[in-house]
Order: C-alpha cells, then sequence, then structure tokens
C-alpha cells in the first residue's frame, strides 16, 4: 500500500449516545466498500465492540496485550466476515481488536499505543478508534493520532454541551492539535427524532452551537437494538433507514457528495396511523 | 384461526431480545469466571500455546484453559482442539 491508512476516532464525551454502534457500522461499511478495515475498542475494563460485531466468543488476545506484549498484534486481532442486506461481504477486508476486559484504563500508555497505530496505519486503509466515554485517559489517548474525528451527539442538552469539551480536546490534546493543524471534525447526529417535534432540538441548531460540520443524521429506530441483540453492526440493514443513514456517513468519510436524508419525523398518531394521511 | 392464537403467543422464540439473553448468559458467566482466575492464566495460555504450535498445527482459538475450583481443591484443565493428522 503506497499510501497510509487514515485514524478516525469516534468519540462524544457523554457515554450511552452511539460511539460503539457508530464505530461498528461505519468500520463494516468501509470495508463493505472494499477499504481494509480495523476497529480498536478502547474502552478498557467495559468493553463492547466485541458484541455489537458478534464476536465475543472469539476474542482470546486483547489490545492491552498486544501492546505489552504479552501476545503478538496480529494474535488479538480478530477476522470479521459480515453480510449486509444486498448480499455484500466485508470478507478479508474487516478486522477488529478487542479491549481488556480485566484491566483497567491505566494500562494504556499513550506511546505505546502510537507505536500499534503506526503500525495499523501500514496495513489498512481506515483505522476506526471507539472511543470510551468521558473526557479522561481513556478517551484521549483515544482520539491522541486521530486524522479526523466523528463527534457522536444526540438532540439532548448534556450530550451537546458534552461533545463540546471534546471538541475543545480534539483541537488541543491531539498530535493535529499541538502541531497547530485544525483536526478534520464532524458531527454524527444520532438518535434523531426520538422525541416530539416541539421538543427536538434542530439539527441546525446543534450545528450553529458547536460550530462543526455535520457528516450525517442517524434517526431513531428500534433496529439499532435488534441489531446489537444479534451482533450485527446496523449497517448490514440495508432495508431500514439507519442502515441507509450509516452508508451515507460511510459515502462521506469517502469523500462522496451525498444528501441527508430521514430528517423528516415520521411519528404518527395512532388515529394517523389507523386512517392514513 | 392460526393467525389468531399466534398473536397471543408472541414469538418469543426466535425474538433478538432471546438471541440476546444467551450471548449474554454465555459471556457473563465466562468472564465472572475469567475474575476469579489467577493473574498468570493469560501469560501462561499464550506459553503455552506456542510450544503447542510447535508441534501441532492449531489455531489461537484452539487452546482452552480453565480452573475449577471444587471445594478445597483446584483443577486446572487445559484442552486442545487438534487437526485430524494426514498419514
Amino acid at each position: 500500500m503506497s499510501e497510509k491508512g487514515r485514524v478516525i476516532v469516534v468519540t462524544s464525551g457523554k457515554g450511552g449516545v452511539g460511539k460503539t454502534t457508530t464505530s461498528a457500522s461505519i468500520a463494516a461499511g468501509l470495508a463493505l466498500k472494499g477499504k481494509k478495515t480495523i476497529a480498536i475498542d478502547f474502552d478498557v475494563g467495559l468493553r463492547n465492540l466485541d458484541l455489537i460485531f458478534g464476536c465475543e466468543s472469539r476474542v482470546i488476545f486483547d489490545f492491552i496485550q498486544a501492546i505489552k506484549g504479552e501476545c503478538t498484534l496480529h494474535q488479538a486481532i480478530i477476522r470479521l466476515n459480515i453480510k449486509d442486506t444486498d448480499g455484500r461481504t466485508t470478507e478479508g477486508k474487516l478486522f477488529m481488536i478487542p479491549a481488556s476486559q480485566t484491566r483497567d484504563k491505566t494500562h494504556l500508555d499513550l506511546v505505546e499505543v502510537g507505536a500499534i497505530i503506526e503500525k495499523l496505519r501500514e496495513e489498512y486503509d481506515y483505522i476506526i478508534c471507539d472511543s470510551p466515554a468521558g473526557c479522561e485517559d481513556g478517551a484521549l489517548i483515544a482520539m491522541h493520532y486521530a486524522d479526523e474525528a466523528v463527534v457522536v451527539v444526540n438532540p439532548e442538552i448534556s450530550s451537546i454541551r458534552d461533545s463540546d469539551r471534546i471538541i475543545g480536546h480534539l483541537d488541543t490534546n491531539t498530535v493535529l492539535g499541538k502541531a497547530g493543524v485544525k483536526m478534520p471534525q464532524n458531527l454524527l447526529i444520532t438518535r434523531y427524532n426520538a422525541v416530539d417535534e416541539k421538543d427536538m432540538i434542530p439539527m441546525e441548531e446543534i450545528q450553529n452551537t458547536l460550530r462543526v460540520g455535520i457528516i450525517g443524521v442517524i434517526p431513531e429506530s428500534k433496529e439499532v437494538i435488534a441489531s446489537s441483540n444479534v451482533g450485527l453492526p446496523v449497517i448490514t440493514k440495508q432495508n431500514n433507514p439507519v442502515g441507509q443513514a450509516y452508508a451515507d456517513v460511510v459515502e462521506r468519510i469517502l469523500g462522496n457528495d451525498v444528501p441527508l436524508r430521514f430528517l423528516a419525523n415520521n411519528k404518527k398518531g395512532f388515529f394517523r396511523k389507523l386512517f392514513g394521511g | 384461526m392460526a393467525g389468531f392464537f399466534d398473536f397471543f403467543k408472541s414469538s418469543k422464540k426466535d425474538s433478538t431480545a432471546s438471541v440476546a439473553r444467551d450471548r449474554l448468559q454465555v459471556i457473563v458467566a465466562h468472564e465472572r469466571n475469567a475474575n476469579n482466575q489467577p493473574d498468570w492464566m493469560p501469560k501462561m495460555q499464550q506459553e503455552l500455546l506456542e510450544v503447542v504450535k510447535k508441534y501441532v498445527n492449531i489455531g489461537n482459538d484452539e487452546l482452552k484453559i480453565e480452573v475449577h475450583n471444587e471445594d478445597d481443591m483446584s483443577v486446572l484443565e487445559i484442552s486442545v482442539d487438534c487437526p485430524l493428522e494426514e498419514k
């Protein structure tokens, strides 16, 4: 490979907004498009990316063991073969490194992580770093080597404020930030339209508050939990708006200009459901 | 008529929630077990794996190692799935 792999951090500050769901879907989506992609779970002590990918029974070694030299890097890497509803597969293109479940975040060392990321850049087109919640060491290490960031945010006041904190860290506490280079950052609004229209903080307001571009809007859907229940990234559901919205995000990451979809609130009242309209 | 009774039966059997429950049972039991294991287990597993791989062609996930605590003693169980040898 002539060009080095691109490192994308998926971060948010607040927990439970959809970082891991997003990391898994973006990684799988890039792989479905033929890009050799690896996703790394940085949530040491509370790993979940393996569950979303449905590979929890195949975890033997983890990221910390690879960092500490207790196993080789390749031993910690799990190959994932995932199929979407259109029949496309990630065969040979999708990989992940699970977080350690038994150790804690203090085992993540900035320099050692940097060495691993450098190695991965040689072998992969994309490296997706699934950040833990919070803005302590784990989250800061996950973002440190990123070339770009996807900031996951819910249309909800505490999530938006936490995202602002994280954006501050992206600008100052990263390799790019410290070199005075503005890291490309994009908002991914998830769980859009989860509430009544009158209670929804609109996309434009979130964007104006945070002053960061939008890479996608993912509508609220039951399909997200249904997919994680069975261990499939939701992007594999190409017959569902959430899967399609994530596929659009992947297109935008690849530099293709596709319009935003699924912005309308389709929640219908009981009578409108019954009688249409 | 089947449709009428199906409505009450609810397809709990093939719901995604029941898949999640099965997966959780396995993973939670496994992790509780792992948390009670001695610190040297992962390292020993890796070293054993290296030794076995010198002689038998096995994958990284084909050597399993567990400690079972029974009353007043512990049993160290090592199992290796070997491929059939070609003659």
